[in-house]
C-alpha cells in the first residue's frame, strides 16, 4: 500500500504584482489583467510532500485543484516539480462557492481518493487570504489538522512530527495519521520545475482541454495514459447540489472598497522632549526594545 | 516574477531561426528516440517547444535567483578552507537550484542523462546565465568538459563521468601554467605512466584555474619526456576524490569575484587518459577551447545586456536640465549603439551557433554511418565556416561587452561610478572577456587564416546571393560596397608581400571583415523580421565609417612606416 499524499492546490490571480487595471470600476477583480499562478502557499506546501516523496520510496503525490478548465494548469505545473497524478474538480455548478462549498467539493473528491495519510495545503490563497479551506475540509473529513506548518521533523507510519510557525514563536506538534495539515509561507521554497519533467508532462490535458486541441493525441496517449489528466465534475464526486455554487455559499460580500493608502505625514522633531517622546511611542508600539 | 529568456524577444528570434529545423532533425536523428525516452520530442515542433519550456525554467532561476544573488556573490566570493574550495553561499544556492531542475548536461545525450540539447540553446543558456551573474556563468559554462569527454573519451570512462555531470557534478578545464599562458605548447605539468597499476600521473604546478576545484578536471600535461612542443601534450582527467592536489591559492581578481581562480599543485595526482596521447593539445583542447570562446560569447552578450538595461532605466529616470536624461542626443546615441552591439553581436553568436551544431551532428551521425558525399562536404563547410567564425564572436562580443559597460557607467554619471549601482560590478566582471580563453590579439590570429584564405569573403559573397526583399536592397547595396573595399584593403596589405606587415594590419582586416558579416546577418535578420531594419541600418552606419577608416590608414601606410613602431624598447 502507498503512503498517499493529497495535495490541495489553487489557481489564483498574481495579487502580488497588482497594476492599474487589476480592480474593476465595480470593485471586483479584473482576473483578466492578472496572470494566474500556483498559490504561493500551496507551492511550499507541495514541496512538503515532495519532500516526503524524496525519502519514502512508497509516497505517492496526488495533486487536487478546484476551478475552472484553464486550472488544469496548477496540475501539470504540479507534474513538472515531481507530483505523480492530479485531479481537476471542474463544473459549473461549483461557481460561485465560498470557502464553506468549496471544501465541501474537495472533501467528496478526497473521500474518493480514500484510503489516504496526509492532505497537504496552503495555509490560504493570496486571493481570499481566509485561510478557511484547508480546516473546513479537515472538519468535514474527520480528520485531525495542524496549520500553520513550517516544517516535517520527522515522519514514521504511525506518527507525524511538525513544526508550527506562530506569531510570536514556533511549537512543534506530534500528530497522528489520517491529518491534515496547512503550510506557512516560511517553509521552504518549492523546488524548480525540472526540466525533464517538464518535457515529459507538457502534453498532459484534461478531457475539457483535449477536446479544444487541434493537435491530434489519441496515438500519444494510448502509449502514454498518464498523460491523461482525471477530470471529475458534479456527478463523479455525487455532490449534493444545494451545497454547490451560491446556494451552498452563505458567505455574501456585502461591499468592497477601494483603499488608497497615503503617506502619513511626518512629524519634524526637533527638542529633546520629542525625542523622548518618540522613542517612548516606539518602545509601547514594540518597534525598538 | 523575472525571467530573463521571457522579457528577452530577441532570444525567441534567434531560437525560431528557420536553420533551427535542420539542426533538430539532425540532432534528434528522425525523432527515433520518442520511443525510448518520455521526454524526447515528438516532431520539430515539439523540440523548440521543449527548448523554450526549458529555457523558460533558467531564465526564471536566472531572474529570481542568480541575479539577486549576484551582489552578495561579488562581495563574498569563494574562501579555502582546508585546501577545498567554498564557493560564496549565493554560488552553492545558484548551482544547486540549476541542479534540481534538472538543467546541468544540457547537451549532452539522454543514455547519459543529457537533454539532448543542440549548441544554440545551450549557448542560449549562457547568455540568460550570463546576464544574472557573469561569474557565476563560468561555472555553468565549464559543462563544456562533459562534451569534450563525449566527443573524445572512451565508451567505458563516458559512462563512469557523463551522468554526473546531471546530478550536479562541477568540471574545470586545467591548461595554463605560470609559463605558459597564450602559448599552451609550452605546458610542463608532467604524466608519467606506471606499468605496475596501469595508471597515469600527474605532477606540477597549473596557475589561473577557473573552478580549480572542481569534481571532474581536464588536465593537459606532458607524457612525452624530452618534447617541447604540442606533440608532447596529452589531455587527463583528474577526478577529486583522489583528493591529491594542493590548492594553493585562491586569486584575488579585478571582476568575477564569485567564479574562483586557482593556483594548483598536483602531487602523483592519479588520473585518466581521454583518448589518444599526444593529441592533447594538436585535437582535444583545440576543440574545447572553441566551445569556451562560443562561451566567452555568450557571457560577453549576456553582461552587455544587463549593462544596457540598468543604464537604459537610470537614463530614463535620471533627470538634469529639467528633463530625463535619455532625451538628449549625447546620450540617446549612446544607448542605441550599446543596443545596436548587442544584436550585432548576437547575431553573430547565434550564426555560429549554428554552424558548430551541423558540423558537430554531422560528427556524431558519422560515428553511426557513413555519411554521403553531400552530408560531407556540408560537414566540411559548416566546420570550415565555424571555425572562422568563432575567433570572431569571442573578438566581437568581448570587446563591445567592454565598450557597453564602460558607456554604462558613463551614463550614470558619478552614481555609476559608485557601489551602490551594479554597473560597476559588471564592468569589472567585463574586463577579463577580452583576455581569458586567447586574448583578442590571439583571435585575431586565428580569424586572419578567414581573411587570407578567403575564407570570409567567401561567406559575405554567400550571405549577398540570398534573395532580400526589394525594400531592404538599399541595405545590401552598402554592404556589397563595404565588401569590395574590404577586398581591396586585402589586396593591398598583400601587395607589400611582408608577415610582418600582414600582422601589424591583421586587426584593421579582420575589424572590416566582422563589420560586414555582422551587417549581413542582421540584414538576414530584418529580411525575416522587419523590426531589425532600423538596427541593421544603424550598425551598417556606424561599421562603414569605421572600414573607410581602417582602409584610409592601409591606404595611407606604406612599408617604411612600421620601423616608426617598433622603436619601443624596454628601459630597466
Amino acid at each position: 500500500m502507498s503512503f498517499r499524499i493529497i495535495c490541495l492546490a489553487k489557481q489564483v490571480p498574481d495579487t502580488r504584482n497588482v497594476g492599474k487595471d487589476a480592480m474593476k470600476a465595480d470593485g471586483t477583480v479584473n482576473r483578466a489583467a492578472l496572470p494566474a499562478i500556483f498559490n504561493p502557499e500551496d507551492l511550499n506546501a507541495l514541496e512538503q510532500a515532495l519532500r516526503i516523496k524524496d525519502t519514502r520510496p512508497d509516497a505517492e503525490v496526488i495533486l487536487l485543484t478546484m476551478g475552472p478548465a484553464r486550472a488544469a494548469e496548477i496540475i501539470r505545473e504540479g507534474l513538472y516539480r515531481g507530483a505523480d497524478k492530479g485531479y481537476l474538480i471542474t463544473d459549473r455548478k461549483f461557481a460561485g462557492s465560498d470557502t464553506l462549498a468549496t471544501s465541501y467539493v474537495l472533501s467528496l473528491a478526497i473521500r474518493k481518493l480514500a484510503p489516504f495519510n496526509l492532505i497537504i495545503s496552503g495555509r490560504q490563497a493570496i486571493d481570499g487570504d481566509t485561510a478557511q479551506v484547508g480546516p473546513q475540509t479537515a472538519e468535514k473529513l474527520g480528520i485531525p489538522q495542524v496549520t500553520y506548518a513550517e516544517e516535517i521533523i520527522s515522519l514514521t507510519d504511525d506518527e507525524i512530527v511538525i513544526k508550527r510557525r506562530l506569531e510570536k514563536g514556533v511549537e512543534i506538534v506530534r500528530a497522528t495519521m489520517p491529518l491534515a495539515i496547512t503550510v506557512h509561507n516560511s517553509a521552504s521554497h518549492c523546488r524548480p520545475r525540472i526540466a525533464r519533467l517538464v518535457m515529459q508532462n507538457k502534453h498532459a490535458r484534461s478531457v475539457t482541454e483535449l477536446q479544444a486541441e487541434t493537435r491530434d493525441y489519441t496515438e500519444l496517449y494510448q502509449s502514454r495514459p498518464y498523460l491523461q489528466i482525471n477530470e471529475w465534475g458534479f456527478e463523479d464526486i455525487q455532490a449534493d447540489v444545494e451545497h454547490l455554487g451560491l446556494s451552498g455559499s452563505p458567505t455574501k460580500v456585502k461591499k468592497i472598497e477601494n483603499v488608497v493608502l497615503q503617506h502619513k505625514a511626518t512629524q519634524v522633531i526637533r527638542t529633546d522632549q520629542e525625542i523622548e517622546a518618540l522613542v517612548k511611542e516606539l518602545l509601547d508600539a514594540h518597534i525598538i526594545g | 516574477m523575472a525571467n530573463f529568456f521571457n522579457d528577452n524577444e530577441h532570444l525567441k528570434f534567434h531560437l525560431t531561426h528557420p536553420f533551427m529545423q535542420k539542426i533538430v532533425s539532425l540532432k534528434e536523428d528522425n525523432f527515433s528516440e520518442r520511443e525510448l525516452y518520455d521526454h524526447a520530442p515528438l516532431d520539430y515542433e515539439d523540440a523548440i517547444d521543449s527548448y523554450e519550456k526549458v529555457l523558460e525554467i533558467i531564465g526564471e532561476i536566472s531572474g529570481e535567483v542568480i541575479h539577486p544573488n549576484a551582489e552578495e556573490v561579488d562581495k563574498t566570493g569563494p574562501e579555502l578552507v582546508n585546501n577545498e574550495v567554498k564557493y560564496a553561499p549565493g554560488t552553492r544556492e545558484n548551482h544547486d537550484v540549476l541542479v534540481k531542475a534538472g538543467l546541468v548536461g544540457l547537451s549532452l545525450p539522454r543514455k547519459y542523462d543529457g537533454l539532448n540539447f543542440p549548441i544554440v540553446p545551450y549557448v542560449m543558456s549562457a547568455e540568460i546565465v550570463s546576464r544574472a551573474d557573469g561569474g557565476f556563468a563560468n561555472i555553468w559554462g565549464l559543462q563544456d568538459c562533459a562534451e569534450t569527454i563525449h566527443e573524445f573519451a572512451s565508451d567505458e570512462i563516458k559512462e563512469q563521468y557523463l551522468p554526473c555531470f546531471n546530478k550536479g557534478a562541477t568540471a574545470a578545464m586545467i591548461l595554463t601554467e605560470p609559463d605558459a599562458g597564450s602559448d599552451l605548447q609550452s605546458v610542463q605539468l608532467k604524466a608519467t605512466y606506471d606499468q605496475v597499476s596501469g595508471k597515469w600521473y600527474l605532477n606540477g604546478v597549473k596557475r589561473f584555474i577557473t573552478n580549480g576545484d572542481a569534481d571532474i578536471s581536464l588536465v593537459l600535461a606532458r607524457t612525452e619526456e624530452g618534447t617541447t612542443d604540442a606533440r608532447g601534450l596529452s589531455l587527463f582527467i583528474y577526478d577529486r576524490t583522489a583528493k591529491a592536489v594542493k590548492i594553493r591559492r585562491i586569486e584575488n581578481k579585478l571582476g568575477i569575484k564569485g567564479s574562483p581562480t586557482c593556483e594548483i599543485v598536483f602531487n602523483n595526482a592519479p588520473s585518466t587518459l581521454i583518448g589518444d596521447t599526444r593529441m592533447g593539445l594538436i585535437k582535444y583542447v583545440m576543440s574545447l577551447m572553441n566551445s569556451a570562446r562560443l562561451g566567452v560569447g555568450a557571457q560577453s552578450v549576456g553582461i552587455a545586456e544587463a549593462a544596457y538595461r540598468e543604464a537604459l532605466k537610470y537614463a530614463g529616470e535620471r533627470e538634469q536640465f529639467g528633463k530625463p536624461i535619455i532625451k538628449y542626443p549625447a546620450v540617446y546615441e549612446m544607448l542605441t549603439m550599446m543596443q545596436v552591439k548587442i544584436h550585432a553581436a548576437r547575431s553573430l553568436l547565434y550564426e555560429t551557433s549554428r554552424f558548430v551544431d551541423i558540423y558537430k551532428a554531422y560528427n556524431y551521425l558519422a560515428e553511426t554511418r557513413k555519411l554521403t558525399n553531400e552530408e560531407r562536404n556540408e560537414q566540411k563547410y559548416y566546420s570550415r565556416n565555424a571555425d572562422i567564425l568563432t575567433p570572431m564572436i569571442k573578438l566581437f562580443a568581448s570587446e563591445y561587452c567592454n565598450q557597453i559597460t564602460y558607456d554604462a557607467i558613463q551614463i550614470h554619471g558619478g552614481t555609476g561610478y559608485m557601489k551602490d549601482f551594479p554597473v560597476e560590478r559588471l564592468y569589472r566582471d567585463a574586463r577579463i572577456t577580452t583576455i581569458y580563453e586567447g586574448t583578442s590579439q590571439l583571435q585575431v590570429v586565428a580569424a586572419i587564416k578567414g581573411v587570407g584564405n578567403g575564407a570570409y569573403l567567401k561567406l559575405m559573397q554567400e550571405y549577398a546571393s540570398r534573395p532580400i526583399h526589394p525594400e531592404l536592397e538599399y541595405i545590401k547595396n552598402i554592404l556589397l560596397k563595404m565588401t569590395d573595399q574590404y577586398e581591396k584593403a586585402v589586396n593591398r596589405v598583400n601587395e607589400f608581400d611582408d608577415n610582418e606587415l600582414f600582422d601589424f594590419h591583421a586587426r584593421r582586416l579582420v575589424e572590416m571583415a566582422g563589420n560586414i558579416i555582422m551587417g549581413y546577418l542582421l540584414l538576414l535578420d530584418a529580411e525575416r523580421n522587419r523590426k531589425y531594419t532600423s538596427p541593421a541600418e544603424i550598425f551598417i552606419r556606424k561599421a562603414r565609417s569605421e572600414n573607410v577608416a581602417n582602409i584610409s590608414f592601409i591606404n595611407n601606410f606604406s612599408a617604411n612606416d612600421l620601423s616608426g613602431y617598433k622603436n619601443q624598447s624596454y628601459i630597466e
